[in-house]
This record gives C-alpha cells, structure tokens and sequence, in this order.
C-alpha cells in the first residue's frame, strides 16, 4: 500500500502575525516556519500504518518555492520514505492544489491520500474535498482514528462531528482529512534527520504536471482584527451604573 | 527567539499546603535582636504621611502574609507592616525614618528567591518594590534600557522584543521575579552562559542606601573606570547594603534564529564531551547548555501534563541544548556538522532536534518544570553549588549512597557554568532536623574541599549565612563585615542575613 501525505510549509503557530503594510497579505520575513501542525499528524498516521506492516511507502508530498523543502526534511525525519516537492515562487490556491495532487495521484496511484484537514495560515479546509472531487474517490474528513481492513481494500474512519463521533467506511483508494486527536506527532530522531538531509527528493513542477495554476481568487485586503481596548476598574456601583449607562448597556 | 517559544513556565505559587512546617523552623533560627525596635502606631502614622495612598501600606495580617513567607513555604517571618512606595524618595524617607528609629527593614521583590533572603526572620517591616514597575527609557542605539526596581523581568521582556531586543537573563520565574531583585542577588539563569552574569550587563545602579542617602549610580555608560565602581556592590549583595530603585543594562539584540535539541547520554562523562564539542564547534551560537538525570525526566513526566517519554530508551542523563544566531542557513550547518561529530563517535545515545516552537516548548518543559514538580513531592532540601567539572556530579552519586533511599536526589543544572543544582526531595513529608543534619553540613563540606562555590547563584540570604566561610576565607568575611558596618551602621538592611553573626 502507498500513502501519500501533502504537507504544507506555513507560518508557525507561535509567531508573531504581521499584516505587510499594502494588506496584500502577511509578512513571512524573517518568520519562523515549520510544517503546518495537521500534515505533521498525517504524516504521522501514515509512518505508523507504515510501522504496523500496513503500508509500504509513504510519500510526501508538498508545493511552493525551495524554500517548502525543509517540511519535506522534517516529514522524512518522521518516517516518510519519499519527497516531492512541485516547485512555483506562483501563489497556490486549494484547488490549483488538488489539481497537481489529482495529477501525481494519476500517475503514482496511490492507495490511500491522509492529509491535514486544513492549513494553519489561510484555514481554508477545502483542499481534500476538492481532491476528492477530482479523483471521484471517497473521503472521510476530520478523522480521529483510522483503521484499514486486513484485506487492505478499505477503511474505517472515525470522524469528529457536532456533538458525537460518526464512523464510516470507505473502499480504497480515498482520502482522509485528519483532526488534531488523530495521534501525537513523535520527536524526530537525530540519527533520521540527519538521514533525511541526504535523502535526493523530487522535483516537479506544474509545467510539468501539464496543470495551468488557477488564478482566479484574488486577495483584496488582508487585515488584522481590532485591537482590543483596555478594561478599567470602578470603585463604587454608582461607577458601575454610571460606566453601564456610559456605553449605553443598560 | 519567539515569545512563546521562551513560555517557560512561570513558577507555581499554589504549593502543596500539606507540609505545614518551615524549613527555617527546622534549621538553627538566629534570636531577634532585642536592639531593634517594635514597630508601634506611631510609626504607621508616619510612613502613612509620607506614602499618602492607602493602598501602599499593609497592616492587616492576610494582607501581610503573602510577603511574609517565601513561595516554597520553607521561609517564613512574622512582620506586621508592609510599605510599597511609589518613588525613590519615598524609599529614601521609609529608611531614613527606620535608620533614626531603628527599626529593621527586608527589601522584597517578586520573593521569588531560594534561600529565605526576601522574607523576614523575625518581625522585620517589608519594604516592597512592586509599585516601582515602570520602564524608563530605551535607547536603540546603545541597547541600554533603564527601569525601575520593581519591573517584572517577562515585562521587560516584553517591552523590548517589539523593539528587536532582549534581556540578558532569563529564569523559570521570569514571569513573578523583579529585575531589583535579580540584581541584588546576582540571579544567574539559562542565558548565562551566552550573556554572562548581570555584573557585567549592569551599567547603572541607583540605590538608596541605610540613612536614606539616595546613591545616584546610574550610568548608561559601557566604560566608566572613575574611582571604585560602587554599583557592583549592590549585585549580589541581597539587600544588605542598599535598597536597589532604579537601574540599567545592556540588552542583546535578539537572536531571529533559535534551535533546541535534546540528547541522551548513558554516562556523564559522555555529557562534558559533548559540552566540550558544543563550546569548540558551535561557539558564538550556543546560548544553553543544560543536563537533567534520569530521575528529573521521571519527576517531570509524572507532575506535568503534556510531557512524554522523549526517547524510546531511558538513559542516565539527557542534555538540553539551545543556538541562537541571526542566520538559519550559518546556524543550520554549524549544528548539523555538530550533530554529525557526537553521533558519529556515539556520544549521545539518541536525540532529536525540534524545528517548531511546538517541539521547542515541550523541550524546555523537561528542565524548566523540574523545580515545581519537585515542590509538589514535599519537602526539598535544595542546594546550588558551583563544582568544578570533574567533580560535577560525583555529588549526586555520593548523597544517594549515604542517604540510602532515605531520600530521593535529583541533580541537573546549568553544565555549561558548572553549576549544579543538587535536590533532595522527601515525598509526602515535612522538613525534618534528622534528614537535615543528614545532608547538612556535608554536602558544604564537600563543596568546599572541591574547591567548590556552595551558593552558585541561588545567594546566601537565611538559609546558609552560618555557611559562608566555607566558600569564603576569614580575611573576606572579615572585610565584607566592615563594608556592612560603614554603609549600614545600625545594621537594619536585611539582618540575620548573608554575613554570619
């Protein structure tokens, strides 16, 4: 069985978020990045169906400048055998995504694709559904558990819903878009990162792939949300009611 | 380095309340000196006119409580008055007023500290810094910063990091100790191995000394070699020659590239090679270099949630090591080439790298947890000594063979300035005289005939005042008795503490 994992080099969650001053989005320089905390999980899952005898090869998989190579370093460093980066300085949209994934998928044939459910950056959680559209496979998303069949040709996926779990089960080949309780992402040994630096990767690019990116949503403005305003303390309930009706609360 | 990345936790103030009895209570606790005097109502009215608000006067005993006793519930005095001025004149008049009065004074910062140095022994008024928080100036040029005493060393931080700067000291109570207090006992910490000690990032001391003299030593200058250089006097020496107000440093600007790695190594001999290797190869990038053994992992994973076992194996001792550089690229192959070094010839048994804050903060949590969940097994004698490297840790295993499981001893620290931090921890029990004379005065004496500091960085304060000599000869002793006796002739700084009686 062959995985596919695509991982997403984005901003890490712990830095500072700055808007660049034209608002056409925000600024990366000199930001920490690290792989988007989702793909880790997927990539995680899929060096453990690896681990378990289930699978046999698990590629990641990721797309945007040079620069992304360092996710796919860190994803090999897990476990992952294989990486391939589809290389473009172009500004990737979700569905300009699933169509160079829909392409390698076409080509490699993969039995099973688990991806992050979406990206810490722009939260646009489409990326798998439209895949799933493309490749007319079936997809479980938000998954918090993952069982394939001893025969291989399916799986059960749990799924984090409104208010409960729901279970499903799918035919191979699918996809997977997994949630944060899917699994805890290991340490990456010394002794594999090491590895993982020398490992030759693949580069492709959407010229390539035969895939024209797609260009058609714009970013109008990015903006940071209002700063909050500071509280203030009263001293006597006059203050309060006095404050209340201030703000016209009451 | 991001602000989250450094999330070091902040200490634990909700200490178990199981463990009733101080350790102070335990040790041989120094008589009052009947020469002080009893604060009466008097007085009150008095520092009441000069302090005007009422909110900077505490006399009602649960207000007063929390400054009476230090945040491990080991030290604990019994003062009736606390007074937090505002400004430094108001400083000036408290001492001047107490100096006339004789009535004894203990400076306080955020009691943060871990020899009792900040609470009262006896019925000694608090005089806390916490109202003096603001940070003066800033100049981009220079990096100097100047603040007030009281100044939360996170706020500073944080003041400074929108500005491309950093401090030069960083401590597991970052986030409740003040930088008055950090100066007055030359608190060392993590970053010290890449900044040095605060007697070098100190540039400006203002402090006001017993009479209420205000001592105007702020300077802001990197050299100034006029005459004896007097702020020096006040770092380190807990409050006993002077109350600190106000102060300056100079700050580092702040790394944009940071690394964490953890490693684990089967002997301590192991862990000085690769420190070795990480001082040769890595230089001007290596900015931590701390160990752990085996039992602080143990401690960790058991009173913290969100750790894991980091390793497939357990090994007797585990590094925590940190670059900071300004560029990804020359940082990444210096530490590559590092890593190649040490796992080639196999001094680390295994190891990981993190490459997010995720990784980096879960690293951190290892070390920077250790202390608080050892308050949270009991009792813990704790002891900072500086040893010299080869004898680093022959300690640890000496106390566990003389102890014999009567106790639990834990040792990590800051290998990097040879610098350990020895614990013994007795789970679910009180402080005890039995297991103190047990440890005590051996493991002193061990510092001592190794040459050895028995006060690292952690000072002296209540806890080892008796102790001084064996790190100190008679001669120094002697001539830090006359500094004390001219510039607080009354002796109401501190009292009962640092120099022996």
């Amino acid at each position: 069985m062959k995985i596919f994992v695509p991982v997403k080099r984005v901003i890490d969650y712990a830095a500072k978020i700055r808007v660049r001053p034209d608002k056409s989005g925000v600024d990366t320089n000199g930001v920490r990045m690290s792989t988007n905390p989702f793909d880790e999980i997927a990539i995680e899952e899929a060096v453990r169906l690896k681990e378990k005898g289930i699978a046999k090869e698990v590629v990641a998989i990721t797309m945007g400048p040079k620069a992304s190579e360092e996710v796919l370093r860190s994803s090999l460093a897990i476990g992952a055998d294989q990486g391939v980066i589809v290389n473009t300085d172009k500004p990737l949209n979700p569905l300009s995504v699933a169509k160079l994934l829909q392409k390698l998928a076409e080509t490699e044939k993969p039995n099973l694709i688990i991806m992050g459910k979406q990206a810490i950056d722009d939260d646009c959680n489409q990326t798998a559904q439209m895949l799933a559209g493309l490749l007319k496979w079936p997809q479980a998303t938000f998954a918090s558990k993952i069982e394939i069949s001893e025969s291989k040709d399916s799986v059960k996926v749990t799924r984090e819903i409104d208010g409960g779990l729901e279970t499903l089960s799918m035919k191979l080949p699918a996809i997977i878009s997994c949630d944060l309780r899917l699994n805890e992402p290991r340490y990456a040994k010394l002794a594999n990162i090491m590895k993982a630096k020398k490992v030759q990767l693949t580069t492709k690019t959407p010229e390539d792939l035969g895939v024209q990116l797609n260009e058609n949503l714009k970013i109008v403005s990015v903006e940071e949300p209002a700063k909050r305003s500071g509280g203030s303390k009263v001293t006597t309930v006059d203050d309060i009611v006095a404050s209340l009706k201030k703000h016209s609360l009451i | 380095m991001n602000k989250t990345i450094i999330n070091r936790l902040l200490v634990n103030r909700n200490n178990n309340h199981l463990f009733k009895r101080t350790y102070s209570s335990v040790g041989n606790k120094i008589p009052r000196d009947p020469k002080y005097a009893v604060i009466n109502s008097k007085d009150i009215d008095y520092f009441r006119s000069i302090l005007k608000d009422p909110n900077q006067i505490l006399t009602d005993k649960d207000d007063v409580d929390p400054f009476n006793c230090d945040w491990m519930k080991k030290f604990k005095g019994n003062s009736q008055l606390v007074v937090k001025p505002k400004t430094t004149e108001q400083v000036s008049k408290i001492l001047s007023y107490c100096n006339e009065k004789k009535i004894a004074v203990v400076p306080q910062g955020g009691n943060t500290g871990l020899v009792g140095g900040s609470v009262p022994v006896h019925d000694e008024i608090i005089l806390s810094l916490a109202n003096m928080s603001k940070v003066e100036s800033f100049d981009p040029i220079t990096g100097v910063v100047t603040v007030q005493a009281g100044c939360i060393l996170e706020n500073i931080e944080n003041y400074l990091v929108p500005l491309g700067y950093t401090v030069p000291i960083d401590l597991g109570a970052k986030g409740s100790c003040q930088i008055g207090g950090n100066a007055s006992t030359n608190a060392g910490g993590i970053r010290l191995l890449r900044y040095g000690s605060l007697h070098g990032s100190i540039l400006g001391v203002e402090a006001v000394l017993a009479d209420g003299t205000v001592l105007d030593c702020l300077s802001t200058l990197r050299k100034d070699n006029t005459g004896y250089d007097l702020k020096q006097l006040f770092i380190g020496s807990e409050g006993t020659l002077g109350v600190i107000t106000k102060l300056s440093f100079i700050t580092p600007p702040k790394p944009t590239s940071v690394n964490v790695a953890l490693f684990s190594c089967h002997s301590f001999d192991r862990v000085q090679q690769v420190l070795i290797r990480a001082k040769k190869q890595l230089g001007d990038i290596l900015s931590a270099f701390e160990f752990m053994d085996r039992p602080c992992i143990d401690l960790v994973l058991k009173h913290q949630a969100g750790t894991r076992e980091p390793f497939d194996d357990s090994t007797p001792f585990y590094v925590l090591m940190e670059t900071s550089g300004f560029n990804e690229v020359h940082d990444g192959e210096k530490l590559s080439s590092f890593l190649e070094s040490i796992m080639g010839d196999e001094l680390i048994v295994d190891g990981s790298v993190a490459t997010d804050s995720k990784n980096m903060t879960s690293f951190w949590k290892l070390r920077e947890t250790i202390t608080e969940s050892l308050g949270k097994e009991g009792a813990t004698y704790k002891y900072d000594l500086s040893l010299p490297i080869d004898q680093f840790y022959q300690l640890v295993a000496v106390m566990r063979e003389k102890l014999d499981g009567k106790a639990l001893v834990y040792g990590f620290g800051h290998v990097g300035d040879g610098n350990l931090h020895l614990n013994i921890s007795t789970p679910n029990q009180s402080y005890s005289k039995d297991m103190l004379d047990m440890i005590e005065p051996f493991v002193y004496e061990y510092t001592s005939k190794h040459r050895g500091s028995i006060s690292a960085e952690h000072g002296i304060g209540a806890m080892k005042s008796q102790h001084l000599h064996f790190s100190k000869s008679d001669p120094a002793i002697h001539l830090m008795k006359s500094i004390k006796h001219a510039m607080d002739p009354n002796n109401i700084l501190n009292p009962y503490k640092v120099l022996p009686q």
